[in-house]
């Protein structure tokens, strides 16, 4: 092999930037675009001691699509589906965080049962991005099967919420004042059957995947990220959690019912990959009580507030609401000046913050170290970009 | 116009042991083909089994057919070489791959009266050629021009080197239990009952052979040289069409070498309860390779630096116990 190739300066912008080392005995790896364990477009540059990474610098970029900038121009109602095209997995968390500061710019109230789908809809959709997460870290660090597990789950979920949503992944179902359709006692039913079954399939994962020797022997003790480093960066939720703090949006600051269901807020202080993993296997468990709850005391009444607005105009001024996301704190800033569209619409990517400690965190790791840490930090890719 | 008596002679004057030898490399090319075809079936049945889904159901009943569609779409694409690559030594790599494959089967003794070519150094052959393929894969990863596959290659070796350590040391005790390294003597050595296979006497080193070998195919979880979550597809990133396809054909080939020497050493071979024969034989190494099918499917990656650590840290300790405790009741 050519090793001259490393001093090579006609690559890309990031790749000169990059160049620059002190050391003459490393390597420098193009990790993605186009990799397997990056999960979409995120492209990360590498230098490499043996298999050791001196140093990581995530690229980032390749799929803008200037969300921001389209809640300027397109009116609100017309940016609805805008934002669960962001976070593709967790959709409903990131409308929710779109009508949520719509509605508390201009006041609209939101009818009880609505609050009421809307958590269970959030939640149904939560356990299908940690289940999404859960198959493909696994297929990260090598173990092919849960995935095709995982995905069995999803379906059944997914086919539950195309009923009503109308879609099975970038979903548009809440509107301002409400949702798009009420639910129906099959959606119900089948919401609880399939609340058993995840409890017995969860029973399977533990035993299959959680306690399996060689996945914690993969996950133990790699990646340490110290609740500093998560203050220093702005991670949140279950990057922050698995590192032993408790902070959730639903319980710190509790937006629609949230503060009327028992659950709990899973933490772990071990700091590392297998930390993070756990908080996640646990909050699927706790998002499957919290729609048992909000099943058995779903009230009667109107899905939207029959004098929500077909065309919101809210009045000048600006407004903050924030969400929790499976990837943590969804924030949207919305600053009105009175038009059809927003005047600025700051998104706040969980994700973002989540990836930019990763530079830190990854160095001096293995290379499949780093792979089981990104994987930890469950990104999205397109949310990251927006 | 040469007379037919002629060629006969002509014939006749080639010697005996070379025409078994073409003859039988030409029947191991054909069962590496045939056990190609259906391992592929197998493995991508099983996993569909294991992944609840039902696998290959397009082509032919029940993906029967499968197999020759992904031949014929591995022929059909385009040979490519990477800008930079040394074309020589990229194309070698492959067939240098495939090769030491075809030879190793002429040893094995699939039945009694069915061994292409029977030496008293068979099982020493067997190692000899299989490391070849380290070679192979080291030339493959560092003509790619292409970092991923240097750090498979990389990987490969020393995960290759490691391995072959105690591999050696649990095939030992059975050589010198069996005094021979003659895979056909070692098979005639073991009874019929499974009580009176090497496994009941040598527990441990089966074991330590079969993790081994696991790590010696490159199989899961021992895939590092192609992990490709990590590497992409590690060594073999840049190789298209045949090129890839000899890699995928050499794995599939030491798999099963490594299968039929499992059953030889500590499965009695050929020797089963009622009618001894390659019935057996097949039926102990299909068992095997199912086996090796089902820990892929299940199991994630382990690292490589606990790879090389269970190999310096335990089998190759245990294994040297396992020695000498078998000399010392030899001696005894």
């Amino acid at each position: 092999m050519n090793l001259d190739l490393r001093l090579d300066t006609s690559g890309d912008f990031y790749a000169q930037k990059f160049q620059p080392t002190k050391r003459d005995d490393t390597l420098i790896l193009n990790m993605g675009p186009q990799h397997p364990s990056t999960h979409g477009v995120l492209r990360i540059l590498l230098e490499i001691d043996g298999e050791y990474i001196v140093r990581a610098e995530p690229v980032l970029g390749y799929i803008h699509r200037m969300h921001e900038k389209m809640a300027e121009v397109m009116s609100y109602p017309q940016y609805l589906p805008n934002p669960a095209r962001t976070d593709y997995l967790h959709a409903l968390a990131w409308g929710w965080a779109h009508v949520g500061a719509v509605e508390r710019i201009m006041g609209i109230e939101v009818p009880e049962r609505a609050e009421y789908i809307r958590v269970i809809t959030c939640e149904l959709n939560r356990i299908n991005s940690h289940l999404l997460w859960w198959g493909a870290y696994l297929l990260d660090l090598g173990a092919f099967t849960p995935i095709m597990y995982s995905f069995d789950d999803r379906e059944i979920i997914m086919d539950i919420m195309q009923r009503i949503t109308g879609s099975r992944l970038t979903y548009c179902y809440y509107r301002f004042g409400g949702v798009s359709d009420d639910i129906d006692d099959r959606f119900v039913n089948e919401t609880r059957e399939q609340c058993a079954r995840m409890k017995e399939r969860f029973k399977m994962y533990k035993d299959l995947v959680t306690d399996n020797f060689i996945l914690r022997k993969r996950v133990e003790e790699i990646g340490e990220i110290s609740v500093q480093t998560c203050r220093k960066y702005g991670a949140t939720g279950p990057v922050l959690r698995g590192s032993g703090q408790a902070y959730d949006v639903r319980r710190a600051e509790p937006y629609s019912v949230y503060d009327r269901f028992d659950f709990n807020i899973p933490a772990y202080d071990t700091c590392d990959a297998m930390g993070r993993y756990m908080v996640r296997m646990d909050e699927m468990q706790e998002s499957i009580k919290i729609i048992e709850q909000a099943l058995d005391s779903l009230p009667q009444g109107d899905f939207i507030h029959p004098k929500a607005p077909k065309r919101a105009k809210p009045p000048a001024g600006d407004v903050y609401f924030a969400v929790e996301g499976a990837r943590g704190k969804i924030g949207m800033h919305l600053v009105s000046d009175g038009g059809k569209s927003a005047y600025r619409l700051k998104l706040r990517a969980p994700g973002f913050s989540n990836l930019s400690l990763f530079a830190e965190v990854s160095q001096g790791t293995l290379i499949s170290d780093a792979v089981s840490i990104l994987g930890s930090l469950d990104l999205v890719i397109p949310e990251i970009d927006r | 116009m040469i007379e037919p008596i002629l060629i006969l002679q002509m014939i006749e004057a080639i010697p005996i042991q070379l025409m078994i030898i073409f003859a039988g490399l030409l029947a191991t090319v054909s069962f590496i083909g045939l056990n190609a075809i259906l391992l592929v079936y197998l493995e991508r049945k099983v996993a569909g089994f294991i992944h609840r889904r039902p696998g290959p159901y397009e082509v032919g009943p029940h993906g029967i057919l499968q197999p020759f569609a992904d031949g014929l779409k591995l022929v059909g694409k385009q040979i490519f070489t990477p800008t930079g690559a040394d074309s020589f030594l990229y194309w070698l790599a492959p067939m240098i791959s495939m090769a030491p494959a075809l030879v190793c089967f002429l040893v094995i003794p699939f039945g009694p009266h069915l061994q292409i070519f029977n030496t008293n150094v068979g099982m020493v052959l067997i190692l000899a050629f299989t490391g070849i393929n380290v070679l192979a894969l080291c030339i493959a990863g560092w003509t790619s021009q292409n970092k991923y596959s240097l750090l498979g290659a990389a990987r490969d070796i020393s995960q290759s080197v490691a391995y072959e350590i105690p591999l050696l040391l649990s095939i030992l005790p059975i050589i010198f239990m069996t005094g021979t390294f003659n895979l056909f003597d070692i098979a005639m050595k073991q009874g019929s009952w499974p009580w009176q296979w090497f496994i009941v006497y040598q527990p441990l080193a089966f074991i330590i052979f079969f993790i081994c070998a696991l790590a010696e195919t490159n199989r899961a979880p021992f895939d590092l040289p192609e992990a490709e979550s990590e590497l992409t597809a590690g060594f073999h990133t840049e190789y298209s069409g045949m090129g890839f396809a000899l890699f995928f054909l050499s794995e599939y080939a030491y798999m099963v070498i490594a299968a039929c020497v499992t059953a030889v050493l500590f499965l009695g071979g050929f020797h089963g309860p009622g009618v001894s024969g390659w019935w057996w034989f097949l039926a102990k190494v299909y068992i095997l390779l199912l086996i090796m099918i089902w820990i892929r499917w299940t199991f994630p990656r382990v690292r490589f630096d606990q790879l090389l650590n269970i190999c310096w840290k335990w089998l190759i300790p245990l294994a040297v116990i396992n020695l000498l405790v078998t000399l010392l009741v030899i001696a005894l």
